[in-house]
């Protein structure tokens, strides 16, 4: 087991990081504070741990943080700017998308890859992209409306 | 994953995926060429793929979730040789050889002499898994594949490739069960050739022979009945959707 430093573009700003080689990205990103990143399942099933590495969605919790290095890594505190919510967070809250708010990071970086690709999605499209990503609470109904809506507001 | 679980435990771990000559996608003489390190996301989207065998394309797209298929690469899943999974059903029936690199040179193999069982392959300890050849099938070739899943992997798929003449097979139809035994199974179809592919004792036949070419594996999915039951339902699935294609 060896540490080597990487660099990597976190949430859009340059960081230079020495970690461990067994170090999953989903420990790198908490470990530097980045808490809205939950483990949950711990084995790339649940979708919680959902951040994007170079833009795709990735389960962190079984991506090493060493792949990261010269990539960029975006996680749910890089949605918004601080003072205004991204259109994903506003309309997930405009919709109640989430219960417990455990999977929903995940939901948003899922959802967040889909519109930057697929501005303007059909339900079914939305349904089909988000099927890895769990939700114990909602039903998925109002996830699938706060995306939709979420893409309406983005492509106006 | 496997690392992660404790199953597998290396001294060094190599990533091979950065290696830009293990991420082509080539057409060329008849072949699909795809590089052991292109991911099924980027396969899902490659529009010579799409060209080349829609079926292909079409089972890409479905592979896992959006997150398996950004990390995901078509050599992975096959060097896994995991049974739950798409990709080596339809390759099989596909006809595709896997290109293999090691200390003593380069070897082709048929994707089903390449598995020989659960997590099991015929790759040996100095090779790597460098690339996967897909025949591109005949014009009048039609290739239908279709899933159980349940999460995010298949319990049961069926893969059919055949040619039809006036409604009829033109030959015994190559039919490909997987997921549902250790690994893929072919079907015995030799009775079938010259069988009206749109008839209901066709498609009841089809079923039986799909069923009869596996020893379907219980598990949290299914039990190994429920299984078999699904690979008959499937196999006419798989055959509904295959005459259904334009001709």
């Amino acid at each position: 087991m060896a540490d080597r430093e990487i660099a990597l573009r976190l949430n859009g700003a340059r960081r230079r990081v020495t970690v461990g080689d067994h170090l999953t990205l989903s420990d790198l990103v908490r470990s530097l504070g980045l808490l809205g990143t939950k483990v949950s399942c711990d084995m790339q099933v649940c979708g919680a741990c959902t951040v994007l590495l170079d833009g795709r969605p990735v389960s962190s919790c079984t991506t090493l943080a060493v792949e990261a290095d010269g990539r960029s890594v975006d996680t749910v505190e890089g949605l918004s700017d601080g003072r205004t919510l991204h259109p994903l967070q506003t309309s997930f809250i405009a919709h109640a998308a989430f219960q417990c708010g455990f999977c929903t990071p995940g939901m948003l970086m899922s959802a967040k890859a889909l519109l930057d690709e697929t501005p303007s999605p059909d339900a079914e499209t939305v349904k089909r992209w988000m099927d890895g990503n769990i939700c114990r609470c909602t039903g998925y109904e109002t996830i699938v409306e706060a995306v939709l809506d979420a893409a309406k507001a983005t492509s106006r | 994953m496997a690392m992660k679980m404790g199953v597998l435990r290396t001294r060094h771990l190599i990533d091979v995926k950065p290696i830009e000559a293990l991420r082509e996608i080539r057409l060329a003489g008849g072949t699909l060429t795809i590089g052991a390190g292109v991911t099924h996301w980027v396969l899902e989207r490659d529009r010579t793929v799409a060209g080349a065998i829609p079926a292909f394309s079409e089972m890409e797209h479905n592979v896992a979730n959006v997150r398996v298929r950004a990390a995901g690469t078509l050599g992975g899943n096959i060097a896994f040789a995991e049974p739950h999974a798409d990709p080596p059903t339809l390759l099989a029936a596909l006809g595709a050889r896997v290109v293999l690199e090691g200390s003593s040179g380069r070897r082709a193999l048929a994707v089903d002499e390449f598995i020989t069982g659960m997590y099991q392959t015929a790759l040996g300890s100095d090779e790597v898994l460098v690339a996967v050849e897909i025949p591109v099938p005949a014009r009048a070739t039609r290739v239908a594949y279709t899933k159980f899943q349940i999460l995010e992997r298949p319990s049961v798929g069926v893969a059919i490739v055949a040619s039809l003449r006036e409604g009829r097979f033109a030959d015994a139809p190559t039919v490909v069960v997987g997921a549902a035994d250790e690994m893929p199974r072919r079907a015995d179809t030799r009775d079938l050739a010259g069988a009206d592919a749109r008839a209901a004792d066709t498609a009841h036949a089809l079923g039986a022979a799909a069923q009869r070419a596996v020893e379907p594996v219980g598990d949290l999915a299914g039990s190994a009945e429920y299984k078999r039951h699904l690979v008959g339902v499937f196999a006419r699935r798989t055959l509904a959707s295959l005459v259904a294609q334009a001709a």
